[in-house]
């Protein structure tokens, strides 16, 4: 595994969403909340959303990870805020392909913003769960669940 | 200290994997081992000249397999301090040896009121087992918490062990931190406050440093796994005190295991058929007692020696590094070839995948030992971990990785 691998998955941006993660609180108000947990390496976060009329009016988190979970969640905040509930399960879905490599073109794609940072992830498939916890989290608090794990079919492929 | 030490113990060319990739620093035994091309050339050897059906067939090859398999286990036997091989069952590894026991013995002979007793720094196979016996059987489960040293509270074991204890179960080395408990203390306790109890030991993490003696340990059960001292994944022993089998119910039912199947009922087999239901791993024995050939050529007191070097060495290193906090014991002396640690402010994944960039192979994560962690209050941590083929020059790999990591992390 050659450094310039490890350059792209550790990005100034990934690692400075890691040092100074934004949103890292919990929501008092939160119209919903889900926990991410990673049981292969214990890792585990939530995610608490206030919507508003279908828009995302809020969002935070916190939780324990690595550099790529925590980034990946901090950017997350930032990427949905705003959002209609469409749109998010749009980007929740180009980041999953964007993470596994599904889809190298979203590497390049103006619309992620600095979620791009991102797509060195899909070279480490053991690091794939990291990045795509926050996301699962958010997705389950949408969706009305409390409890997501990293163990569904859909990244059963790799291990972290 | 021996003139070889600065090298490693075995030759990298005994080992086809690392010979093949020169540059790999592989520190990663304690989750499984690097196999000797002898080992290798064991399994070949079988399916080639001798394989069939063993137990089964009226010809000589079957004969010669079931000859293979016989001696396979005497010679893992010998390896380990066993004089009655018969007690040594093959099984999958230390994870089906505690399933064998805690199943079979444990729902004949656990009930409501009786209580189990594990410690704080138990591996999840030594562990999960005996939690999931206590809630079926209605038992009391308690845990051995660590003292402020951070070892096995022997006091409290010594507490919560009694008159209603069924099953103490313990490690002989732990496989998150590399301490080494005081089995013969331990044995005594359960001796003197329950004498009616198992005496459980998990043998995985020192069979492969140590040299065990199982028969002077004076436990009742003892298990462990082949992959970890060079022999094959799939293959491994628990060894049962013989009063204690003859009394057990099987663990499976099927061919080999009986004596005579009637119509509405069943006789069992003798020692060991009685636990070893169906076709056995015959390759397996055979590339398990190959390992131990290999290590007995070594000297199992070398193994330790050089490990014991080699820990001192990268305790040492990464403790002089700012920001790092090497876990667990202080010397190199009571605990086997293991070096947990973390770094400030850097997430042990993020280190392994760091440190696998340069080649440096090492664990992150929890070590199959949550309830340890929690106790640690630490969700992970990193883990590099040496056995014969290891050197000097791979602590100073690692030392330079861990650095690097550092570096790379570090920021305003
Ligand atoms: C202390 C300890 N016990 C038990 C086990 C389980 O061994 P296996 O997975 O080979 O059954 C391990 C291996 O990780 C271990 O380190």
């Amino acid at each position: 595994m050659a450094d310039a691998a490890l350059d792209a998955l550790y990005q100034e941006v990934i690692l400075d969403h890691n040092r100074r993660p934004r949103n890292f609180h919990p929501m008092e108000h939160a119209s919903c909340s889900a926990d991410g947990r990673n049981p292969n390496c214990g890792d585990q976060l939530t995610v608490w959303l206030r919507v508003d009329d279908d828009v995302v009016s809020d969002v935070s988190f916190q939780g324990q990870g690595c550099a790529i979970s925590k980034a990946s969640a901090s950017m997350m905040t930032d990427a949905i805020k705003g959002k209609s509930r469409g749109d998010v399960v749009q980007l929740y879905e180009k980041v999953h392909k964007l993470v596994t490599g599904e889809d190298p073109a979203l590497a390049k794609d103006k619309e992620l913003g600095s979620l791009r940072a991102l797509s060195g992830v899909s070279k480490f498939p053991m690091r794939v769960k990291c990045a795509s916890l926050s996301w699962h989290a958010m997705k389950a608090a949408l969706d009305g669940a409390s409890v997501v794990t990293t163990e569904g079919p859909e990244d059963a492929r790799s291990a972290s | 200290m021996r003139a070889s030490s600065p090298v490693s113990l075995a030759k990298r060319a005994d080992f086809p994997l690392l010979a093949a990739q020169p540059k790999l620093v592989y520190l990663d035994s304690a989750a499984t081992a690097q196999k000797p091309a002898s080992v290798l050339t064991a399994l070949e050897t079988y399916y080639s000249t001798v394989n069939a059906n063993p137990h089964r067939g009226a010809y000589a090859l079957s004969a010669a397999a079931t000859e293979a398999y016989h001696d396979a286990r005497v010679r893992v036997a010998r390896f380990i301090g066993v004089a009655d091989a018969d007690t040594l069952i093959f099984v999958r590894g230390a994870t089906e040896g505690m399933n064998l026991v805690a199943t079979a013995w444990g729902r004949a002979n656990v009930q409501r009121g009786d209580n189990i007793v594990v410690t704080r720094m138990e591996h999840h196979a030594n562990f999960v087992p005996w939690q999931q016996l206590a809630l079926a059987a209605g038992a009391e489960f308690r845990i051995v918490e660590l003292d402020a040293s951070g070892s096995v509270d022997l006091a409290m074991m010594k507490r919560l062990v009694d008159s209603r204890t069924k099953v103490v179960a313990f490690g002989h080395v732990s496989n998150a931190l590399g301490t080494i408990h005081p089995v013969a203390e331990i044995v005594s306790i359960i001796r003197t406050g329950a004498p009616q109890a198992l005496a459980v030991c998990d043998g995985a993490q020192a069979v492969p440093h140590l040299a065990v003696s199982v028969d002077g340990l004076g436990v009742d059960v003892y298990a462990f796994s082949g992959h970890k001292i060079g022999g094959p994944m799939g293959i491994g022993a628990v060894i049962v005190r013989r009063a204690i089998l003859e009394r057990m119910p099987p663990y499976q039912f099927g061919g080999d295991m009986i004596e005579w199947v009637n119509d509405y009922e069943t006789t069992w087999n003798v020692l060991p058929h009685k636990f070893e239901a169906g076709t056995p791993n015959v390759s397996g024995a055979v590339g398990l007692a190959a390992a131990c050939d290999y290590l007995d050529a070594l000297g199992m007191e070398m193994v330790r020696e050089h490990e014991v070097l080699l820990t001192t060495a990268a305790m040492r290193a990464l403790a002089e590094l700012p920001g790092v906090t090497v876990h667990g014991t202080a010397t190199a002396e009571g605990r086997s070839g293991v070096v947990s640690f973390s770094i400030a402010d850097v997430h042990p994944h993020d280190v392994a995948t760091s440190l696998d960039a340069a080649g440096v192979c090492v664990r992150a994560g929890h070590h199959c030992a949550q309830p340890l962690m929690r106790a640690m209050k630490l969700p992970a941590t990193t883990r590099a971990s040496f056995w014969v083929y290891n050197t000097l020059e791979d602590v100073a790999a690692l030392t330079r990785a861990v650095r690097a990591t550092q570096e790379r992390f570090a920021g305003v």
